[in-house]
């Protein structure tokens, strides 16, 4: 049987004495596009934080590719194949757009530097920013630092790619922008975790959605039973 | 390649120089510039490179000059297993900082780093052996052949430390862990998911920068034939450091070095015609100059002049 390709079993995270995460068990197939959603506080981040490692869970089990993870620094799942984007763009920002994706060629994927550019140029093209290759990163617009949070994430050659509202505060087009190439990731087989404020493109992108309130899963289904679901529109859509 | 010729050059050139008939104190002066191009180098590899701000480098060369003293009192070591200790325990103290960088960053990592010369300074003034407050006077030993003193002999000894010096900050700078230490620079966080091993890679800078700044300081006691704590710890050494290579430029390995050729030789002037105090205001003056009008130091000017030529 085709195990999933993360694995998350029972893991809670506390600060001090708030519970941010109290026995989230989920399971990620490979290649699937999955929506992760709830109210702010609800704990999303801090259970993507402890996927991608810059948190360390308290309780349970994480596992990629069927080995145990929970224990291992940020840069090592990485290496191993988790990618993500931040919430709030974190470029380095005194390096261009290219160099910005050299880093994660380096350290991650090995390449030579003229392979490694040629790959960089590769993605950027894609994801429509070759033609900022040489500006620095702090020259960027939000839409274009969004995209390069994706970019340098996908330079890493993940399998997972954990995406961290990429479209917060993008207009209607620039939305729909950011979603087409979240799809063109998807297509290449790269499983991806979409945590989202803008139900309109969790619910067009996903597969698959879970809604988190106050650091548990209240609600997994397709799309249609999330927002059909009545303990999400009292917890999360305000109804 | 080109480097490789360059650095050969600027060896040959100090040697040369080291046995013609110029007047001693040039040699006397060069000396204290060249151990700054060693101290502005080796705090850019973790400032300028990585980010952290390090205001103790009088820790680093103090300890260095005191490891040497030990050594030399002890087993009457020579110079170059002085010079060594000074980077072993340099490079100690530098782990030891960077292990701090796990808790401790921005401001309170350079705060950290204050605290750690302070508390260099007050071990060395309780410690009997090497002098407490008062300090030991050195005798030097005989000068070995070809030189025929022992300062031009320790200028030479500096210009190889500071090519050497150069030479790691370089390969450091174009080669991946200078891509690694300026991601860090700008997100520590998204360095560490772009599968950069920061803490790794801040253990390295630290431990390379600290084993230069130790080892710069190791001779200083013989230049001096004398140590005593407060110089030795002095703040003045991690100003200077600092203000050098922001000068100079923080960016590129050239730019501590074109920072303590320049500043460097303007506090020896200074001190000569003027007087001791006002060197340090000169080092004050030209840093809040160059922080406000040219961040991007000597440098950075350079980058902009030919920018707007070549348009």
């Amino acid at each position: 049987m085709d195990a999933p390709l993360l694995q998350i079993k029972q893991v809670s995270k506390h600060f001090g004495g708030f519970t941010a995460l109290s026995g989230v068990s989920l399971d990620i197939a490979r290649g699937e596009r999955f929506g992760l959603i709830g109210p702010n506080g609800s704990g999303k981040t801090t259970l993507i934080n402890c996927i991608s490692g810059s948190l360390r869970n308290d309780a349970g089990s994480i596992r990629f590719e069927n080995s145990e993870i929970s224990g291992l620094a940020a840069y090592q799942r990485t290496r191993r194949g988790i990618a993500r984007s931040f919430q709030i763009p974190r470029p380095f920002h005194t390096m261009s757009v290219l160099e910005n994706l050299l880093v994660p060629s380096a350290y991650v994927v090995h390449l030579r530097e003229a392979e490694a550019e040629a790959k960089a140029m590769e993605i950027l093209s894609s994801i429509g920013l070759a033609g900022k290759a040489g500006v620095l990163a702090s020259q960027l617009s939000q839409v274009e630092l969004r995209k390069l949070e994706l970019a340098r994430a996908m330079a890493a050659r993940p399998r997972l790619l954990i995406s961290d509202e990429a479209m917060a505060g993008l207009a209607g087009a620039e939305v729909d922008e950011v979603l087409e190439i979240l799809f063109d990731l998807n297509a290449k087989g790269i499983a991806i975790i979409m945590i989202e404020h803008i139900m309109q493109a969790v619910m067009r992108f996903s597969q698959r959605v879970v809604c988190l309130d106050a650091g548990r899963i209240i609600c997994e289904g397709t799309p249609t039973e999330i927002v059909g679901n009545p303990e999400v529109q009292k917890a999360y859509l305000g109804a | 390649m080109k480097y490789a010729i360059g650095a050969a050059l600027v060896v040959i050139a100090a040697f040369a120089a080291a046995l013609s008939g110029m007047n001693e104190y040039f040699f006397y002066a060069a000396y204290i510039v060249l151990t700054f191009v060693v101290l502005s180098t080796a705090w850019n590899i973790l400032g300028g490179y990585a980010g952290y701000v390090n205001f103790g480098t009088g820790a680093f060369f103090g300890l260095g000059s005191y490891s040497a003293v030990v050594l030399f009192k002890a087993l009457e070591a020579p110079l170059l297993v002085q010079i060594l200790a000074g980077a072993g325990i340099g490079a100690a103290l530098g782990f030891g900082v960077g292990i701090m960088t796990l808790r401790l960053r921005g401001i309170f990592f350079a705060i950290a780093t204050v605290a750690i010369l302070f508390i260099m300074e007050t071990f060395m003034v309780n410690w009997r052996y090497v002098g407490g407050a008062t300090g030991l006077q050195l005798l030097r030993p005989e000068v070995m052949a070809p030189f025929d003193s022992y300062t031009r002999m320790l200028f030479v000894v500096m210009a190889l430390l500071a090519v050497i010096a150069v030479s790691i900050a370089r390969y450091i700078q174009v080669g991946w862990i200078g891509r690694g230490l300026r991601a860090i620079r700008d997100s520590e966080e998204a360095a560490e998911c772009s599968g950069v091993p920061t803490l790794k890679l801040k253990l390295f800078a630290c431990v390379v920068s600290g084993a230069l700044m130790g080892a710069a300081g190791a001779p200083m006691p013989m230049y001096l034939s004398f140590i005593e704590p407060a110089s030795s710890f002095s703040l003045n050494w991690g100003v200077s450091a600092l203000a050098m290579p922001m000068i100079g430029g923080t960016g590129h390995w050239i730019g501590p070095v074109i920072g303590a050729l320049l500043l460097g030789s303007i506090q020896q002037i200074v001190t000569v015609t003027i007087s001791n105090e006002i060197n340090v205001l000169v080092v004050g003056v030209l840093l809040v100059l160059f922080v406000v009008l040219a961040p991007d130091g000597i440098v950075g000017l350079f980058r902009k002049w030919t920018r707007r030529s070549s348009r």
